[in-house]
């Protein structure tokens, strides 16, 4: 039978990416384009639901800018919180209302079209003032209404998305991405981003293939074409030929045998040849995964991204609210731990204020943002808190770049628990309380950093990113993203050296530990525990399961004396080749 | 039917911040209110179209007021504008 290799290079009809999800999916497109607002002026036939999906959309709109304004209201200056409370007001402008439903029931057209053009009608009016502060304020207003039309829109893209269709977009957003899973999306198809995008995280998270950074898909694709998506190469294959559909067909029944046979390692622990046990957890993007993390059978949850519940409600949910769903997640997974990461935001992950950052992935993220909002950090560690009454909940802490952050979050958890004692609320006093290492400066100072808390994990998405100074969405330097690097080898071995002599838990939950390349190098290198996708844990199991710890600690040895990326991806192959052991790429 | 003409006091002119609070103190009332300006006439009642006002220091504007309740709502809302919306 063909290779791969064969098929794709005689193939015309082949687009290049990156693989960020495994998979192979034939179906049809859906083109998403998100970015262009584009608003229709088709007609309508029901009034009455097109004015309340109007007035939905201003609720909905109400809500996120409530939530915001909130926030904005401590740290912004008197005017642009004005601004804010104007925009809300807009929202409940009963004149501006009155007229757009008026025009809705008379002229029956699609209501975004009404709404663009009537509040256009006012900027017109700002614009011609000659004032320049009126245009200020004419861009201001542009915000609104594209607020209200996006969540027009969103209603009718809710609509129109059909069922197991292939999404091909310029980019997704983590909440685009989580709208689509819904919708039982076969597969994603990008322009941007790199393997390590949120996107890519996601669809790997939820099982669903994705190709990115093709840079030009969306021109190549049209909607309602037939495509191959193979998320293990990171190719598409448009309008394919009888062979080619053939040819894919074979591997995917290949793929579900491959899968049923990694099921008997499920009730099996991951343990090398020469006995050492290695602890294998989840990472949680959504509350949806936890079904797939207990068909997984992993150790515990190594890494939960509470700022999902962010991009899944849209908003900050209440103590109470936040308390309900980590005590869930605790109880579900009990007697196994849960460690909640706290609000990881800023960078690319959820842009929560109009200031515009220039430089958000140096700006104001992770912890740095938790401290300047102290009262929506406490609300969420009171919420950890609540949820860890039966002793199976950690909570870990995004970003740490000096001593003074963590001894000022150990302050503020120790208040909350006082409070929490003082409300004579139950919660586990000895709550393990550990740190995220994944900026340069705490990789270096890790001895420190582990003689104040209970465990780390290391974070290598941003390590190696700020470590190379490569951002790791852009497919342009992507190639400088180098998990393999010496620099990333050695690091990762400073900081396993550095939690081993404070006797502390050490982990990996970046999703390096989910390249099974990697594995026997993390492994070798000291590591006792690794986070990854839930999909991915089964694969890693059949993995540790063949080799010696003893080789993968030679191994790692000798990749701590290499000086290229090169070099050590030689080695490890070698090691894989030597062992025979086979990964899932070699088997398809 | 109240008309009444008055002066921009303050230095930074009505801005968001003035226009949003003369809303919602008309809100307060029942009576119809209006405001004149460059010969349009403005709902104010209605943020958006309050915000289309440019109106500097110095600058005069015609308001009307009509219904049972005008009495109070004028009084209310011309002294906001006499006060400079407070920023004087």
């Amino acid at each position: 039978m063909k290779s791969f290799k064969d098929i794709y290079k005689n193939s015309e009809n082949k687009i290049a990416g990156i693989a960020a999800a495994p998979g192979i999916v034939i179906g049809q497109v859906y083109l998403f384009a998100k970015e262009k607002l584009e608003i229709s002026k088709a007609p309508i036939t029901d009034v009455a639901e097109a004015i309340e999906n109007f007035q939905e959309a201003l609720r909905q709109s109400k809500k996120e800018l409530n939530k915001i304004f909130g926030i904005a209201r401590e740290k912004m200056d008197e005017v642009r919180a004005a601004i804010f409370e104007a925009q809300v007001m807009i929202l409940d402008d009963p004149i501006l209302i009155q007229n757009i439903e008026s025009r809705i029931a008379k002229e029956m057209i699609q209501p975004e079209f009404i709404v663009a053009d009537e509040i256009s009608k006012y900027q017109e009016l700002m614009i011609i003032s000659h004032e320049s502060y009126m245009k200020e304020r004419a861009h201001d207003i542009e915000d609104i209404k594209h607020r209200i039309i996006r969540n027009l829109q969103k209603k009718r893209w809710q609509s129109k998305i059909e069922t197991n269709l292939i999404v091909v977009s310029e980019a997704l957003t983590p909440a685009d991405t989580l709208l689509f899973s819904r919708r039982e999306t076969l597969a994603f198809v990008t322009d941007h981003g790199g393997l390590t995008s949120h996107a890519a995280i996601i669809s790997r998270s939820l099982n669903i293939p994705a190709v990115v950074g093709t840079h030009n898909a969306t021109q190549l694709i049209k909607e309602g074409d037939t495509i191959i998506v193979d998320g293990f190469h990171g190719y598409i294959i448009t309008n394919p030929s009888y062979e080619q559909l053939h040819f894919f067909t074979e591997k995917q029944k290949k793929l579900q045998e491959i899968q049923k046979g990694l099921e008997e390692f499920r009730d099996q622990p991951a343990v090398t040849l020469d006995g050492k046990e290695i602890k294998l957890e989840a990472n949680v993007d959504v509350t949806g995964e936890i079904d797939v993390v207990i068909t997984s059978n992993a150790n515990g949850i190594g890494l939960y991204r509470s700022e999902q519940i962010l991009n899944e409600l849209g908003v900050f949910p209440e103590e109470d609210e936040q308390a309900i769903i980590y005590s869930k997640l605790a109880s579900r997974m009990y007697p196994k731990f849960v460690t909640i990461r706290a609000f990881d935001i800023g960078g690319d992950k959820f842009r929560i204020s109009e200031y515009k950052e220039p430089n958000p992935f140096l700006g104001l993220r992770g912890v740095r943002f938790l401290l300047e909002n102290e009262t929506l950090f406490r609300t969420q560690i009171r919420a950890v808190l609540k949820a860890s009454e039966n002793k199976n909940v950690r909570l870990m802490i995004p970003m740490i770049s000096t001593l003074d952050e963590v001894w000022r979050c150990l302050d503020i958890i120790h208040e909350c628990k006082s409070d929490l004692k003082r409300e004579k609320i139950k919660f586990d006093n000895h709550i393990k309380v550990g740190i995220m290492i994944e900026v340069p400066s705490a990789a270096v100072m890790a001895k420190e950093y582990a003689e104040e808390v209970d465990f780390l994990s290391i974070g290598t998405n941003d390590l190696i990113q700020y470590m190379m100074a490569v951002d790791r969405g852009n497919d342009l330097v992507s190639n400088l993203y180098q998990e393999f690097s010496p620099v990333v080898v050695r690091t990762i071995e400073h900081i396993v050296k550095a939690a081993k002599h404070s006797k502390i838990p050490v982990s990996i939950c970046g999703e390096m530990a989910a390249d099974t390349l990697a594995i026997p190098l993390l492994v070798g290198l000291g590591l006792d525990s690794l986070s990854m996708s839930p999909n991915t844990i089964l694969y890693a199991k059949k993995i540790i399961r063949n080799f010696e710890y003893k080789k993968a600690k030679a191994l790692a040895e000798e990749c701590l004396q290499c000086k290229t990326e090169i070099e050590i991806q030689k080695k490890v192959k070698k090691f894989f080749d030597e062992n025979n052991i086979t990964r899932t790429r070699n088997i398809i | 039917m109240i008309e009444i003409t008055v002066k921009i006091v303050n230095k930074a002119g009505l801005h968001t911040r003035p226009a949003a609070t003369i809303v919602k103190l008309a809100a307060k009332y029942k009576c119809e209110f209006f405001i004149y300006r460059d010969g349009l006439s403005i709902n104010g009642k209605s943020i958006i179209g309050v915000m289309t006002l440019a109106a500097e220091m110095g600058s005069e504007i015609k308001l009307t007021f009509d219904g049972a309740d005008e009495q109070q709502a004028c009084d209310e809302i011309v002294a906001y504008f006499e006060r400079g919306f407070d920023e004087l």
